[in-house]
């Protein structure tokens, strides 16, 4: 009992780990992916602003919908959500406990990818280049052309290697400036959030931690109700397939002595075990009648009672016994009585 | 036996260590963050003040409600203080010792964020270049304030063009580094002496009070975690049982609508038990379709009667 006692608790412990262990690796991942991936600005007027949008955007919520994905309960969620209601009411509130803590834990790896790419200043240098205050930072006294010359210029400033503004207005100033903005942002985006989580946090005990406590239990309780019934059904599955087997084995060699007139039940009492789990397949030809026949036959889904308790029925003795009125949908030839 | 005590005598004692541990670990992401940031300067006189002094206070905020995000034993705390008194009066030494213990960790990497930034120098230097007076530096004196103003802003850009032939800058630099680095050990040495005389003199003001709040403290947390566990070891005795009822009523809805052979209890051993009179395809599939469209109702007092 303290042994199981110990490893349910491993495993409960295990499981809010496992979840949690899941959305660190999916946090470091998206670092990772960042890092990792080659930023490139296209420095065109209406493509930059596309593109670093783009960036800041859209992995944001792939990762989203990836927590999701990754996250085991989704389909438990699901399950409870569209059940009929038969004999057990429905609980509202266990459905929002499920879904609120699978989306905490989904959020935190695009509110990474968020925060780095904010704080590492490319994506919002790349976007925002063309509406750099040239007046305050550079000389808008340089005879230049139209405003779109001017836009094309400015969103040349990512790519220093080709940028051709100089004059206009240094490219140091402008991209110091977009960055100070952009991890202006970046650290308000974390502040931000931090704060939220902090709220939800400590604002949930004065509130409602007895609404709370329910839900969690429920929660946990469909979870591992869900575990036990397919482990049931596992076992009843093995135990079903025990007995089919068997039953196919018995039929086999009653089939057999009907067909080739051996010795009936020449069932040595000093045999022992081995002899006995032979059930009556002794030579190379039996068994590969049986084999082809469980190939070419295989036994109906339907297992029939033991009906023959020891010391009665084959032997003639006692009267037959008693089939079920049970209609049969396939023949099996080798439910012959002897 | 044996074991479970060890594991339990873990168990209990690593409460506080693994608090420690997470206090540690947010020390060492707040120094990882500060060398992997990218401090910019924007060199410009109205932002400067805000991006460095930004810099400087806005991460420890974070860092601060990140360690109390992280810590368990603030969400005890505050279950302690707003909980209904119901037959358990409540303690405030022990809420306020909760309250102490929970602060002194979650200050622990906003201070070594703030101090290795003043160790370092760069934000000072970038906050307060624009305030410098210009009459120390000699090599500013014959130009104009705005174009003072706009050169001292671009001081901590050590690379911009202005700046490569200027020796001046360097002196500025040096200036607001060595304030910076003297405020950064000075504060160090003061909270340094401050934590010794409190852990020092602490013994001396009400000890046995002291341990009587640290106690109670600890025992609220060990009796949180065993509360939850037996909540989960009880939900799974409930499934259990309600999964055995539900194949039971099964068993005996499958015998009131088709006569099968009348299966005495007797002869039956072994698998026979664990198949539950459930023996064919279409008996399975019709509990399993049972499962979903009528859930059992959690109601096991009538299989604990039996």
């Amino acid at each position: 009992m303290d042994k199981f006692r110990m490893i349910f608790q491993f495993f409960q412990s295990n499981q809010e780990s496992f979840m949690n262990g899941i959305c660190g690796i999916m946090a470091l991942a998206s670092t990772q992916m960042y890092s990792a991936f080659d930023f490139n600005c296209p420095c065109l007027p209406h493509y930059n602003m596309a593109y670093g949008l783009g960036i800041l955007l859209v992995p944001p919520f792939i990762l989203f919908l990836l927590g999701f994905v990754l996250n085991n309960n989704i389909s438990m969620l699901a399950e409870e959500w569209r059940r009929p209601q038969g004999q057990r009411g429905k609980d509202s509130a266990v459905l929002r406990y499920m879904f609120c803590s699978m989306a905490q834990r989904a959020m935190i790896a695009p509110a990474v990818w968020v925060s780095v790419t904010l704080l590492d200043g490319k994506c919002i240098t790349c976007a925002f280049c063309t509406s750099v205050p040239v007046e305050t930072l550079g000389n808008t006294s340089h005879p230049l052309l139209s405003q779109g010359e001017i836009q094309r210029v400015l969103a040349r400033i990512p790519c220093k290697e080709i940028y051709n503004g100089q004059e206009l207005i240094a490219n140091e100033v402008a991209v110091r400036y977009l960055r100070c903005i952009s991890q202006a942002l970046g650290w308000c985006f974390v502040l931000l959030m931090t704060t939220l989580a902090f709220l939800v946090r400590s604002l949930r005990p004065c509130f409602s931690q007895a609404a709370f406590l329910k839900s969690r239990y429920w929660s946990h309780y469909i979870d591992i109700e869900r575990k036990l019934f397919d482990e049931t059904c596992a076992e009843h599955a093995r135990s079903f397939a025990k007995v089919c087997i068997q039953q196919f084995f018995e039929g086999m060699s009653t089939d057999l002595v009907a067909a080739r007139c051996h010795l009936p039940r020449k069932a040595p009492e000093d045999a022992g075990e081995a002899s006995k789990k032979l059930l009556g397949i002794t030579d190379r030809g039996t068994m590969n009648m049986a084999l082809k026949s469980w190939h070419r036959c295989k036994p109906p889904l339907h297992l029939h009672s033991p009906a023959f308790p020891s010391g009665n029925g084959w032997a003639g003795e006692g009267q037959p016994p008693v089939y079920p009125s049970v209609p049969r949908r396939e023949t099996a030839a080798y439910y012959s009585l002897v | 036996m044996d074991r479970f005590r060890m594991i339990f005598q873990y168990f209990q004692s690593s409460s506080e260590s693994v608090m420690n541990g997470i206090c540690g670990l947010l020390a060492l992401a707040s120094v990882k963050m500060y060398t992997c940031f990218d401090f910019s300067c924007p060199c410009l006189p109205q932002y400067n003040m805000t991006y460095g002094l930004g810099i400087m206070f806005v991460p420890p905020i974070i860092l601060f409600l990140c360690g109390l995000i992280l810590n368990r034993q603030s969400l005890l705390m505050l279950d302690e203080w707003r909980r209904p008194e119901g037959h358990r009066k409540k303690d405030l030494a022990v809420i306020r010792y909760m309250c102490s213990s929970i602060m002194q960790r979650a200050t622990v990497a906003p201070v070594i964020w703030i101090i290795v930034t003043l160790l370092d120098g760069k934000c000072l230097i970038c906050a307060f270049s624009g305030s410098m007076d210009p009459e120390k530096f000699v090599r500013f004196a014959n130009v104009t304030p705005v174009q003072v103003e706009q050169l001292l802003a671009k001081v901590p850009c050590k690379d911009d063009e202005l700046m490569r032939n200027n020796i001046s800058h360097k002196a500025v630099s040096r200036y607001l580094r060595c304030w910076s680095q003297a405020l950064g050990w000075s504060i160090l040495l003061i909270l340094i002496v401050a934590a010794f005389l409190a852990r020092w003199l602490r013994p001396c003001f009400n000890q046995a009070a002291l341990m009587q709040a640290r106690h109670w403290s600890n025992y609220i947390d060990i009796e949180q975690k065993i509360f939850e566990e037996t909540c989960c070891e009880h939900s799974r005795l409930f499934a259990h049982k309600c999964i055995l009822h539900f194949f039971e009523s099964m068993q005996q809805e499958i015998k009131l609508h088709r006569f099968n052979m009348p299966r005495e209890g007797e002869g039956d051993e072994g698998e026979e038990d664990l198949l539950q009179g459930i023996t064919d395809q279409d008996k399975v599939n019709k509990l399993l379709k049972t499962w979903y469209y009528e859930k059992p109702p959690m109601d096991v007092s009538q299989a604990t009667q039996r």
